[in-house]
């Protein structure tokens, strides 16, 4: 499976096994939408349950919020990353929220699926990276596979999730990693990170598209002989702390890296936590690899914009001499 | 003209037929035989730009392109009634209105190939860069009609969406706004009968997409998209009751997207051939090359004489382009804020550092 059958496979399973489930957007139904992700669904399932939504991103949250209060659990398509935006008010005010407001007697079990991420050589508004925007709302959990294994398992998590998840799909490995994963369901644990490498003598925290550029790197630091521990949040919200902490506590240095803008970003966050759990263990400044703080170029300068193995490479040593 | 065609009623402004007949002699705007001309003429440039565009795309010299084939004829009609202080607020698919109001090809080549300078759109007087988040330049249409009036101008303004935009609640807020303050804004839906995949019918149970202007007050009126003569009445009287009124108007053009949504989408997955072929009937440059050909203005000699000298130059105009562009990393940065803030420039100068080692060890 790659990661668009993967996630394709996840909704079958959960739709089949559970009535509640509905699955919508644009293009969602009767095209399985524009990079495929939701195809033979309709087919299968039925226009009830698998359907095209008028062109509209708000209008698609707030529906999510009612049929989630009626005892549905929605699964909705947001089309591109940049799109997201007239949902945000829906987001911010509702799904996040209501649970919070009615005392929980309403649960929010939505899922936002939201392909992220450059590199594709979009138009602009396709491209972006702000999940600490999502990650930042009270009430939401944000998650973000990098394998097909773990985006079946995640999903499936996040749907039988009685929380609101924004589920992240990096888009420029969607069809670029192959792995075989099991037929069967299982589930991948919302909240827990993967130690993809152990090392010693660095700890570099990435996620989705970025492990994939990281294990890249690593092959060069392995050159050069380094020992890189690889951590994969999986989970960007609720932040897995202690995979974290308990790494830079043996490494005694860790750098993050990320497609997004820098400032008050995910990599901010685990400079914090770096900062707060193992302080006196640190031999080295953590240090973030994200972009600029600029909006992603159109995609003639989008090199300039994405983080590359030899940016990565030279953070680790950089790190590592300090 | 709005009494007489009631989108209640679920009536169109058309002029002429599928044979380039004239059926509504009335209807028809004052033209020289040269005027008329040149809007074929302009229709058949937005034709072969549009195609040699796409072609480019197939051979990978221009990334995601969203093709007009098939909607010439409303572009080409906006484009004819603008003037020069008239603003025009873009989506993404009426060229014949970017050109005429004075974006270059290159500018067009420049964005395709994935550069900003190409939505700077620097001799276009009054004119928005293209918006892709879908409905959401309506609002700006809005604003700067109350600009418009506020600062007393005699400007109108001309704002494009598709029909799968009328969803979006931006679409609804700004007919209302415009319709509140009186702003002088066209606002055009180009129902080209699909929003990607998802055919018209899905996206509003309104019998048609100008009724909904009832809603704000406002008169709306539905026309046939691909009869420029039409859409050439209708523009005109829609410019100059919006000029000397001060209310906006909502036009559907109703039309069809013979091509792709953009290059990476593939029409035969949700549309039928015999559909298409039913279009073919109402496309806007076969309809206006009939009416010509009944008023001995053109022949096949004269449009494939005309269409060599249009590819030559636009090709010609694509090489230089592609031979003369460049982006350096200021241009990724430089742009974000009017004042640089100092975080942002130390990060260009960490990074630069690192391009300094990466060359060094190459």
């Amino acid at each position: 499976m790659n990661i668009v059958s993967a996630v394709n496979d996840a909704l079958d399973i959960k739709l089949t096994e559970d009535k509640s489930v509905v699955v919508y957007g644009e293009d969602v139904g009767y095209e399985g939408g524009v990079f495929r992700v939701t195809e033979g669904l309709q087919k299968k399932h039925g226009v009830e349950r698998v359907f095209d939504s008028p062109l509209a991103e708000s209008g698609i949250a707030g529906t999510a919020v009612g049929m989630a209060a009626a005892g549905l659990r929605p699964v909705i398509e947001m089309q591109f990353c940049g799109f997201i935006y007239p949902a945000f008010n829906q987001i911010i005010s509702h799904v996040a929220r209501l649970h919070n407001r009615s005392r929980g007697r309403y649960r929010m079990p939505i899922v936002i699926r939201l392909p992220y991420g450059g590199g594709i050589n979009a138009l602009e508004h396709h491209s972006e990276s702000m999940e600490a925007i999502f990650a930042h709302i009270p009430g939401l959990k944000v998650v973000v596979p990098s394998t097909p294994h773990d985006a079946k398992g995640l999903l499936i998590s996040a749907i039988e999730s009685d929380d609101p998840v924004l589920f992240l799909e990096p888009k420029r490995i969607y069809r670029a990693i192959k792995q075989e994963v099991s037929e069967e369901k299982f589930s991948v644990p919302i909240g827990k990170a993967k130690v993809l490498s152990e090392g010693t003598d660095v700890t570099v925290v990435a996620y989705g598209a970025m492990i994939r550029e990281v294990q890249k790197a690593m092959v060069m630091a392995k050159e050069a002989g380094y020992s890189v521990e690889l951590i994969d949040l999986r989970t960007i919200y609720p932040l897995d702390k202690e995979t974290i902490a308990a790494s830079v506590k043996k490494t005694g240095r860790i750098v993050f890296v990320g497609e997004e803008p820098r400032s008050f970003g995910v990599g901010s966050e685990i400079m914090a936590v770096a900062n707060e759990e193992a302080f006196l263990h640190l031999e080295a400044p953590p240090k973030r690899v994200s972009a600029f703080d600029v909006i992603v170029p159109y995609p003639r300068g989008e090199h300039h914009y994405m983080i590359t193995p030899d940016k990565i490479f030279y953070e680790i040593e950089r790190t590592i001499k300090f | 003209m709005f009494d007489q065609f009631d989108p209640a009623d679920d009536k169109m402004v058309q002029v002429i037929d599928n044979n380039g007949k004239v059926i509504s002699k009335e209807l028809m705007p004052k033209l020289s035989d040269e005027e008329i001309l040149k809007l074929y003429k302009d229709m058949l440039f937005v034709r072969t730009l549009d195609q040699m565009i796409v072609s480019y795309q197939r051979q990978g010299r221009v990334y995601t392109y969203p093709p007009n084939y098939g909607q010439e004829a409303i572009g080409v009609a906006a484009g004819a009634v603008l003037r020069h202080e008239d603003w025009l607020v873009p989506a993404f698919r009426e060229l014949g209105a970017w050109l005429a109001k004075g974006v270059t090809m290159r500018e067009v080549f420049m964005f395709n190939m994935g550069f900003e300078e190409g939505t700077k759109f620097a001799g276009a007087n009054h004119m928005l860069p293209s918006s892709v988040p879908i409905a959401s330049q309506l609002l700006h249409a809005s604003g700067i009609g109350y600009a418009i009036n506020y600062q007393k101008k005699d400007e109108v303004v001309m704002a494009f969406v598709g029909d799968g935009g009328t969803s979006e609640g931006d679409f609804h807020e700004a007919l209302n706004f415009a319709g509140v303050w009186k702003a002088p804004v066209i606002f055009v839906v180009q129902n080209n009968q699909y929003a990607i995949s998802v055919p018209v019918k899905m996206q509003t149970a309104s019998v048609n997409m100008a009724i909904k202007s009832k809603a704000y007050g406002i008169n709306g009126i539905k026309v046939d998209g691909n009869d420029i003569f039409a859409m050439l009445t209708v523009f005109r009287y829609a410019h100059d009751y919006v000029r000397t009124e001060k209310q906006p108007v909502l036009i559907e053009a109703v039309t069809y997207r013979k091509g792709a949504h953009t290059t990476s989408d593939d029409p035969t997955k949700y549309r039928t051939t015999d559909e298409e072929k039913e279009w073919d009937l109402k496309d806007p440059l076969r309809r206006m090359k009939l009416f010509l050909e009944k008023k001995e203005l053109w022949s096949d000699d004269k449009e494939k004489k005309l269409v060599d000298e249009y590819e030559k130059e636009i090709d010609r105009q694509f090489i230089e382009t592609e031979q003369t562009v460049q982006y350096p990393l200021e241009d990724a940065i430089r742009f974000t804020y009017a004042e640089m803030p100092q975080d942002l420039r130390d990060q260009q100068i960490e990074h630069e550092k690192f391009l300094q080692w990466k060359n060094a060890r190459k």
